[in-house]
């Protein structure tokens, strides 16, 4: 079995697979936290949100998965990295005119710059929330992580960051979500149309929701 | 001799051989006819090339009716020209109008490498097959052809898979240069007949395993080489493929 | 005495093969390891040999100037392939389908190789199903069978307008198996250039490599030429840019005979030529003629439009003179016929070389029945000729697509234009009953051989001789020449015979390059095309034939003289490849002139003018023309001919009438 696993993972296939994998972990993660964050919407001054964000930040099982959680971003980043360069190597000497457009979409084609952008995306962002929360229970202290999410975002720059980055999820999932049930093997003309309509609501809603809070704590709507 | 009245500039790319470098070269054709297919302008500028005593161009064709997979150009940026569904033997010059620039270019492909000129060695397709791109029954071991029924919707894509004529397109077209759409059409082929079940877990892993070690890229999905294979072969065939090796792989 | 012994069994006719089978010598196991044998070619006869053979556990090497066995001609195949299976409970047989194809060859053919090819034809279906050859089905999951080539019962096996593609492809799986295996050694982009002699048995071959340009030198204990067919000798044909008739030139030249040139196949349904750019020209298929009518205007030089031609001035020619069959009698006749009405001056189109195929009344018919089948009351015209679309669509979709994209017009809307294009040869190297040629060890299958077929080949049996060839006779009629060399030890390379003959192949590369001359080798190639379409044609007669000879002669000449060959020798050179083919079809043709020259009758598509009835039709000389005419190779292009008398003991001849 071992022997026959790492073969797998070794292979184009599988290697896709894992991507596959981790990614729909990732998306199913985005569910749920774009539903804690949506607590803010309580408008209770971040009383929910922070009880939630809280049992997020303590609870030993949801611990356990945060290690599931970045071993998964992890995986999928250095999987990326591999494949792309991979890919890149498959052919040495590119065409002098490409006429890609007629045959498929530019974000499918930049699955590896847009994840490269979501990763910065993503350091930025764990800088100001992560670090932050795991510094205050490292020391004991109790952390208020909705102050700290408006602090943040009265930042122009910051805002302007994060909606870049979430432009950048919106293509990474628009292509990345029906390409890893074609990954799994699921397609036919029955399931596809659905997967491929679930995939492009789950990117607008899951943007677009997660892009309203920044915007409504910039502009103060909620206190 | 003047067959029509399309004038055209061509940029060809030359290259010796593999060793060599190569480059775009320009060189304007007159008096194309729109009925010549656009081999047949290759002609025209090849004899006009040996009437100058230069070396024609070198391009892979054979049957020039869309079935033996030889031909192979990247004209304008699309593997097999500007139409979907046809190879480039079966483009007329009729899809280009008068006065227009064409690029063409040889597939490319760390796994093809180039020949001389627009030819290109596309054997490691014929490696990937002889791993497991067949049913193992020796002449003569065959019982009677009616024994095993097939339902007609296995047969018939069955035999949408087995159409492709093994051009290479779909590498050419694929940003990663993966084969996962000519492998899996081979591995479907199979997979969707009875008699081709028995074989299944040993054909999917040898053929995925020598695809890997011929330099392909892998598949990140961007469907466009179903969109330029000249025998409309589906995307389903790839994920019918995935499908049978996760299956294999977790047995 | 004459000098060929075509070995025939004794026995009946049903009991030949079988008995043969029995008592062929056979080579044990360790032997067969030992034995090396060459295949060139990789179509459906060399790449069914070639597997066949490797699984017996010879040793084997199979040659190819395509860059994958997979691209072979038979790949082009697009209607099917007969068997006897009688799967439709309509009667076939073994027997009958010996009959019908002696029949269609117009009794040219030798029965005991038809009848052992009747007999295997099953097997090779069997074979191919249980390959994974995807042949079409019926919704109970049973083969579909399809009529083709005027015969009466159903036995043409397909798959969709691609049958010679699925096949092949069966035929390759299986040969790169044996590739996987290590038992087969594959050898494509290269060109078989002379055939090594040694002993007067056949011990290998000098080919080129075309990506290096190198010389190789391959022994073999045997050598199979499948190297397909020569209809390319007209310039134009359905065939592909790369066949060739080389390989079979040059063993005819080292002593294998060439036998029944003049039998060559012109195939009635193809896209007519559009201008003198024209590099090929594409088959339409047969069935096309099923629903289709054939048709020009009776007015001479008429240039209206098709539409505009009024129904009671356009002449259905066909169904005018064979009312029986109609548009549906044989290739040759219906060939013969389009030609007949464009010489006389009702061609159409720009060039007046070409004949309508109407589906205006097809549409109506389908229409009205489609209609009643959905029960539309009343269909309105427009209603019933969209019905009747879509009918047609769903027959022959894919050809009427085709037939836009080459010529740039709408079949459902105006007539199709076509005209007969050279297809086939019947003609080939001539073999016995164990397909060797006249040189011992050195066989000859599928197209490039003659047997089989006789002076005109049915639809379907072509893709039928060349895997029956293939799978199931010469892996027996082999061993009956290698059990007698199984102490042949290999030859080694250096021996004189393969660097006498490399030598021969390197000075007529060098005298192609030294020639230096003003016209390419296509300027050539097509003179000659144009000399053997018009004097050598559909119909001949003897002023035009030795006037082509005469022609071709001069033309030979000429090329030795003036033919500019760009490039290098140790490259890859198509401009070389081309000169070599071209030199090789300058002799061929000649040749084939000669055949009909000699043969004063009319048989299948062999015409002779002066040999035909008060109303036209072919008149065939049995007691004069009833054999087999296979030419020798004298040097400096001088021949002598030998007969094969053809006996018919279980057939009685008769004159074919379709009127
Ligand atoms: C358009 C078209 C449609 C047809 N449709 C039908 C049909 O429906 N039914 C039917 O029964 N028949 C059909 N035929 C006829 C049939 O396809 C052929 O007769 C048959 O496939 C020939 O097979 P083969 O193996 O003899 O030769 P091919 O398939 O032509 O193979 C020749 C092989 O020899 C090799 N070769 C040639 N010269 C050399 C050389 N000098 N050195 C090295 N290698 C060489 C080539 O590379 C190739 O591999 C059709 C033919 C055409 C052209
Ligand atoms: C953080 C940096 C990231 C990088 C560098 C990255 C990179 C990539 C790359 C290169 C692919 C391959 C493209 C493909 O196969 O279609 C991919 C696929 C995918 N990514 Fe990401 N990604 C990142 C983050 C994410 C995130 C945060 C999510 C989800 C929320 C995600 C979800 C997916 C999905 C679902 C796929 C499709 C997998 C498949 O096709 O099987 N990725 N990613
Ligand atoms: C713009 C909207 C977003 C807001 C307001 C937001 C807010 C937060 C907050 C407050 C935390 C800290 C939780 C804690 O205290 O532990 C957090 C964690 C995190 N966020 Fe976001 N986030 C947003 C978008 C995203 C996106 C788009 C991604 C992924 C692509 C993402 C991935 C993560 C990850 C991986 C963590 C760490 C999770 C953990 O440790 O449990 N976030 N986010
Ligand atoms: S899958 Fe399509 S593009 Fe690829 S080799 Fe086959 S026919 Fe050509
Ligand atoms: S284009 Fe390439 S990425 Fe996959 S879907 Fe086709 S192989
Ligand atoms: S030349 Fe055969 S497919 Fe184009």
């Amino acid at each position: 079995m071992s022997n026959t696993s790492s073969s797998f993972l070794k292979s184009s296939i599988g290697k896709k697979f894992l991507m596959g994998f981790t990614g729909l972990f990732l998306i199913s993660f985005l569910v749920i936290h774009v539903c804690i964050n949506a607590c803010i919407y309580f408008n209770d001054s971040g009383a929910t949100f922070n009880v939630a964000a809280g049992f997020m930040a303590h609870n030993i099982i949801i611990r356990v998965i945060e290690i599931g959680l970045f071993a998964g971003i992890v995986l999928h980043i250095f999987q990326a990295l591999i494949l792309s360069w991979q890919n890149n190597k498959a052919r040495p000497q590119k065409y002098a005119v490409q006429n890609s457009a007629v045959s498929s979409t530019w974000y499918s084609r930049s699955m590896g710059l847009l994840g490269t952008l979501l990763l910065m995306f993503l350091i930025v962002h764990l800088a100001n929330f992560w670090i932050p929360t795991k510094i205050a229970v490292f020391n004991g202290e109790d952390h208020n992580t909705f102050e700290n999410l408006k602090t943040v975002f009265s930042n122009p720059i910051i805002l302007i960051v994060y909606l870049l980055g979430l432009v950048s999820l919106f293509y990474h999932l628009l292509h990345g979500f029906q390409s890893a049930f074609q990954t799994f093997g699921l397609n036919n003309k029955k399931y596809t149309p659905c997967i491929q309509s679930v995939g492009f609501w789950y990117s607008v809603f899951i943007t677009l929701i997660f892009a309203s809070m920044p915007i409504t704590l910039f502009l103060g709507l909620i206190k | 001799m003047s067959h029509g009245n399309m004038n055209l500039t061509l940029k060809i790319w030359r290259q010796n051989s593999a060793k060599e470098q190569g480059q775009l070269v320009t060189y304007p054709v007159k008096d194309i006819s729109p009925d010549m297919s656009f081999l047949e302008m290759f002609d025209v500028l090849n004899e006009q090339l040996v009437s100058k005593n230069e070396n024609p161009i070198v391009f892979d064709h054979d049957c020039r009716e869309g079935i033996c997979g030889m031909c192979s150009m990247v004209i304008n940026g699309r593997a097999h020209g500007p139409k979907t569904g046809i190879t480039t033997c079966q483009l007329h010059m009729r899809s280009f109008k008068d006065g227009d620039t064409i690029v063409v270019e040889p597939w490319r492909a760390q796994a093809f490498p180039v020949i001389k000129d627009l030819t290109v060695d596309r054997t490691a397709f014929e490696r990937i097959q002889s791993k497991g791109g067949f049913i193992s029954v020796n002449t003569g071991t065959a019982q009677d052809a009616n024994c095993l029924p097939i339902a007609k919707g296995d047969a018939d894509a069955s035999f949408n898979a087995a159409a492709c004529i093994g051009c290479g397109a779909c590498v050419a077209t694929c940003k990663n240069a993966s084969a996962m759409l000519f492998v899996s059409a081979k591995v479907s082929q199979f997979a969707l007949l009875p008699q081709g079940k028995i074989e299944a877990t040993v054909r999917v892993k040898n053929m995925v395993a020598q695809m890997d070690a011929e330099g392909f890229g892998s598949c990140t999905n961007t469907g466009a080489c179903e969109v330029e294979c000249p025998k409309g072969i589906s995307l389903e065939n790839i994920a019918r493929m995935n499908r049978e090796y996760f299956a294999v792989n977790m047995k | 005495m004459s000098k060929l012994d075509s070995k025939i069994p004794e026995g009946s006719i049903e009991q030949k093969w079988t008995k043969y089978k029995a008592s062929v010598a056979l080579v044990n196991p360790s032997n067969k390891r030992n034995l090396e044998i060459l295949v060139v070619g990789s179509g459906l006869a060399g790449s069914s040999a070639a597997a066949s053979l490797a699984e017996l556990g010879y040793k084997v090497k199979v040659f190819c100037f395509q860059d994958s066995a997979r691209r072979a001609h038979s790949i082009a195949a697009q209607g099917g392939i007969n068997a006897a299976k009688n799967y439709q409970n309509d009667g076939d047989s073994v027997y009958r389908l010996f009959y019908d194809t002696i029949k269609g060859g117009d009794y040219r053919a030798r029965e005991a190789n038809v009848y052992r090819l009747a007999e295997v034809s099953n097997n090779i279906i069997d074979q191919c199903v249980a390959q994974g050859v995807p042949l079409a089905r019926e919704y109970g999951g049973m083969l579909s069978n399809r009529s083709f080539g005027g015969t009466q019962v159903q036995r043409t096996f397909y798959a969709s307008g691609q049958t010679g593609q699925q096949l092949l492809l069966g035929a390759y799986s299986a040969l790169q198996r044996q590739i996987g295996l290590g038992t087969v050694e594959m050898f494509a982009r290269h060109e078989l250039l002379d055939i090594v002699k040694i002993d007067d048995k056949a011990r290998g071959i000098i080919a080129r490599n075309l990506v290096t340009g190198k010389l190789e030198r391959h022994f073999g204990h045997a050598i199979l030429l499948c190297t397909g067919g020569y209809a390319n000798v007209f310039y134009l044909s359905t065939n592909a840019m790369g066949s060739n008739a080389t390989a079979a030139w040059k063993a005819h030249k080292k002593g294998a005979f060439f036998a029944n040139l003049c039998y060559n196949q012109i195939h009635p349904t193809c896209i007519p030529v559009s201008g003198d750019h024209q590099s090929k020209l594409t088959l339409m298929s047969e069935s096309l003629r099923n629903d289709g009518r054939i048709w020009v205007p009776e007015k001479k030089g008429d240039t209206r439009k098709a539409n505009r031609i009024p129904e009671e001035e356009r002449d259905y020619y066909l169904e005018r003179r064979y009312p029986a069959f109609g548009n549906l009698v044989p290739r040759d006749v219906a060939s013969r016929a389009a030609k007949e009405r464009c010489d006389d001056g009702h061609g159409v189109g720009a060039s007046k070389m070409a004949v309508y195929l109407d589906f205006k009344a097809a549409i109506e018919r389908f229409g009205k029945i489609q209609a009643k089948k959905l029960s539309v009351e009343n269909p309105t015209a427009e209603q019933l000729k969209e019905f009747g679309k879509q009918v047609i669509e769903e027959k022959y979709g894919n050809l009427f697509a085709m037939y836009e994209q080459i010529t740039g017009e709408n079949p459902y809307q105006v007539p199709m234009r076509i005209y007969p294009a050279s297809h086939y040869s019947m003609g080939g190297l001539w073999v016995d009953y164990n397909l060797m040629t006249t040189v011992q060890g050195l066989y000859c299958l599928g197209e490039a051989n003659f047997s089989d077929h006789g002076a005109n080949r049915l639809g379907a049996s072509a893709l039928m001789q060349g895997l029956a060839d293939g799978y199931f006779v010469i892996p027996y009629t082999i061993s009956s020449y290698l059990a007698k060399e199984i102490a042949v030890k290999p030859i080694p390379l250096t021996h004189e015979a393969f660097v006498a003959a490399e030598n021969e192949v390197q000075a007529q590369i060098d005298k192609f390059f030294a020639i230096k001359g003003t016209k390419s080798v296509d300027h050539f190639h097509k003179r000659l095309g144009k000399i053997m379409w018009e004097k050598c044609g559909m119909a001949r007669n003897e002023k035009g034939l030795r006037e082509g000879i005469e022609e071709i002669r001069q033309l030979r000449d000429e090329f030795w003289k003036d033919v500019r060959v760009t490039g290098k020798a140790n490259e890859m050179n198509p401009e070389l490849e081309k000169a070599g083919r071209v030199a090789d079809f300058l002799g061929l043709g000649e040749l084939i002139c000669l055949d009909a020259l000699n043969r004063t009758e009319s048989c299948g598509s062999h015409f002779r003018i002066e040999s035909q009835t008060a109303d036209g039709e072919a008149l065939r000389k049995d007691d004069e023309f009833s054999y087999v005419s296979a030419w020798e190779y004298k040097g400096n292009y001088t021949y002598e001919m030998h007969k094969e008398e053809l006996k018919f003991e279980s057939i009685k001849v008769a004159q074919r009438s379709y009127k």
